[in-house]
């Protein structure tokens, strides 16, 4: 009889432990589902508040497009709370809710603070709409000068990455090599490349080629620095190994040191990208007479303080674009890796 | 006359080579000091022998399996296979190390295809990758990356990268040291199956001397540095061989007696 009634016992206060559990990850989930809907719902909320912010006071300055930013921001807004409400919230939007939550109000206090009452001194904080204005009204010349930013850095990146790899290499494998190159590399290497700009304006027959040069060679020093480290930094036993196997010098090379090398040699690619737009914006405000550098200058100028903001936000979604093509790049080359630097 | 023809190259390759150590000394160069390590060795291992080298750590055995491969010359005397002098790295005599070495970037069939590839014969003889690998057990594996694999499979893998050369001398330096166990007896035998099988040369560096007299027919026993030959014991028991075998176990004392561990037993 007892062991009857602890047997029948016993799944019963299992049931109720389960129920309860179930219970209480419901009560766990709801109000987690109720606030990703509701970041959803309020982001909404917010750039309808932003739309309003446009609409209820008057501008202060003479700018076309509040209107037409007001109708976007509006469509937008009812964008985000349909997907909300109608739980078409895909995974990447519901993630990014809280960040069109922050932006929507960003901009609502900019648009206030500026285009509205002025808080921030006018010709030097424009509101949001001015910047519009310039992508609506001004872009023939922006795309121009995004193209030939473009253009200029691709090639000088390209030739410093391509010098530089080959230079690494080399110092690296041969011993000849790395007691030449290696003192030159040591004093002109550090100095930085903008500091050969007066010199490369009337060494090269044209402002873009001097250009080139200079990214070229702002790229070039981290690379060969990182590959010839990467190559220097290979371990005996992996060509102790080949050797036995019956591997020539030129698989060593091509096989074991390089392959072996290229998470330091994208160390380098990084590196070098860094610097290059740095030199990228410089040779441009200076010498050439086209890009993000030169439109910056010339915007600065006009104290054409809008277009000044417009062309940074493209140069820094270009920066930014490169690095996570790099990235993405490494990380498919180097997928034997784990665990290395996310962006 | 036809037939006979066939049957000889049908005959695998893999047949052992000799070799032949001929008063071999060796030294490092220590801080402009030079460090002996070798002093006058000579021994010879017949075509499909499998000799064992013990001694204390660091006495030079490696160095003489260094030596073997033709990674680097001796200071004084000659080495031979076959009767020809060893004068650098061939693929008929490969070495299996104390760590897989498995190159990081490739996958476990591109890491047992190295040899071929760099021979610059893998086009056409792919199919001796999937082999080495089913010799090993790994076939599953194939696509995987080093990091994913065990410290067994990974030494597994390099066993694989040197059998599928079809070696006439396989080197082994301790290369079953940095596993644990259950897997170093599981390896043991495996290893003693396929030499026992294949028919190449195995010369076997370990610190284990239970190893030594359960896998070779000969274990040549080192003094301390610089390494001098101290014994030269042949291991007459056939194949396969069982642990617990009496006579090994009194082999076993007789070297560790000549190790002057003979107190601890």
């Amino acid at each position: 009889m007892s062991t009857y009634s602890t047997g029948s016992k016993t799944p019963a206060l299992a049931r109720s432990a389960g129920d309860k559990a179930a219970a209480a990850s419901h009560s766990l989930s709801f109000p987690i589902s109720v606030a990703k809907n509701a970041s959803g719902a309020l982001a909404g909320l917010a750039w309808t508040g932003f739309g309003l912010s446009c609409l209820l006071w008057q501008d202060l300055g003479d700018w076309s497009r509040t209107h037409d930013m007001a109708i976007a921001s509006f469509v937008f807004a009812g964008g985000i709370l349909t997907a909300t409400l109608f739980g078409r919230f895909g995974g990447g939007l519901q993630s990014r809710a809280p960040w069109l939550l922050a932006f929507g109000l960003f901009l609502t206090i900019w648009e206030i603070a500026t285009a509205k009452f002025a808080w921030l001194p006018l010709p030097f904080f424009p509101p949001p709409q001015a910047i519009v204005e310039v992508y609506t009204d001004d872009w023939p010349k922006l795309l121009a000068s995004t193209v030939a930013s473009v253009k200029l850095q691709l090639v000088g990146y390209a030739l410093g990455a391509a010098i530089g790899f080959l230079t690494g290499v080399l110092i690296g494998w041969s011993r000849a090599v790395g007691y030449w190159v290696h003192p030159a590399l040591r004093f002109i290497g550090p100095l930085p490349a903008t500091a050969w700009l007066p010199f490369a304006l009337f060494m090269f027959p044209s402002s873009w080629s001097a250009s080139t040069f200079l990214i070229a060679l702002a790229t070039g020093f981290p690379v060969t620095v990182l590959t010839w480290s990467g190559v220097a930094s290979v371990s005996n036993a992996y060509y102790d190994v080949a050797r036995t196997l019956g591997a020539k010098p030129s698989f060593l090379v091509l096989k074991v040191a390089i392959p072996a090398a290229l998470p330091h040699v994208f160390v380098g690619l990084f590196m070098g990208l860094g610097s290059s737009f740095a030199v990228l914006v410089v040779a441009e405000m200076m010498g050439v007479k086209a890009g993000l550098g030169w439109y910056l200058q010339w915007a600065q100028g006009w104290a054409a303080y809008a277009n000044m903001y417009a062309a940074l936000i493209v140069m820094s979604l270009l920066c930014s674009g490169a690095i996570t093509l790099l990235f993405r790049t490494r990380d498919r080359l180097l997928v034997w890796q784990k665990g290395v630097v996310k962006w | 006359m036809v037939a006979v023809a066939i049957a000889e190259t049908d005959r695998p390759t893999a047949v052992g080579a000799s070799l032949n150590v001929e008063g071999v000394s060796h030294a490092f160069d220590i801080d402009g000091a030079a460090l002996p390590v070798l002093n006058d060795v000579s021994f010879n291992v017949r075509p499909g022998e499998f000799v064992a080298l013990l001694g204390p750590s660091g006495c030079g055995k490696s160095t003489l399996l260094r030596l073997v491969a033709g990674l680097e010359p001796p200071r004084s005397g000659a080495l031979f296979e076959d009767g020809r002098p060893i004068k650098g790295p061939f693929p008929s005599r490969v070495v299996v190390f104390q760590d897989p070495t498995l190159f990081p970037w490739r996958t476990v069939w591109k890491n047992v295809a190295l040899g071929l590839e760099a021979q610059g014969v893998l086009k056409s003889q792919r199919p001796r990758v999937d082999a080495a690998l089913d010799l090993v057990g790994l076939s599953a594996f194939r696509n995987a990356y080093p990091h994913q694999l065990s410290g067994g499979m990974a030494q597994r893998v390099a066993l694989a990268r040197a059998l599928v050369n079809n070696p006439r001398i396989l080197i082994l330096d301790e290369p079953l040291g940095k596993l644990d166990s259950l897997t170093r007896i599981s390896m043991q035998a495996e290893i003693a199956a396929l030499w026992q099988r294949s028919g190449f040369t195995t010369l076997m560096v370990t610190h284990d001397v239970e190893e030594a007299v359960f896998m070779a027919n000969r274990v040549i026993v080192f003094s301390d540095r610089p390494a001098l030959i101290k014994a030269n014991m042949t291991v007459d028991r056939p194949f396969p061989r069982h642990r617990g075998d009496p006579k090994l176990a009194e082999l076993r004392s007789n070297i560790l007696g000549l190790l002057g561990l003979d107190a601890n037993w």
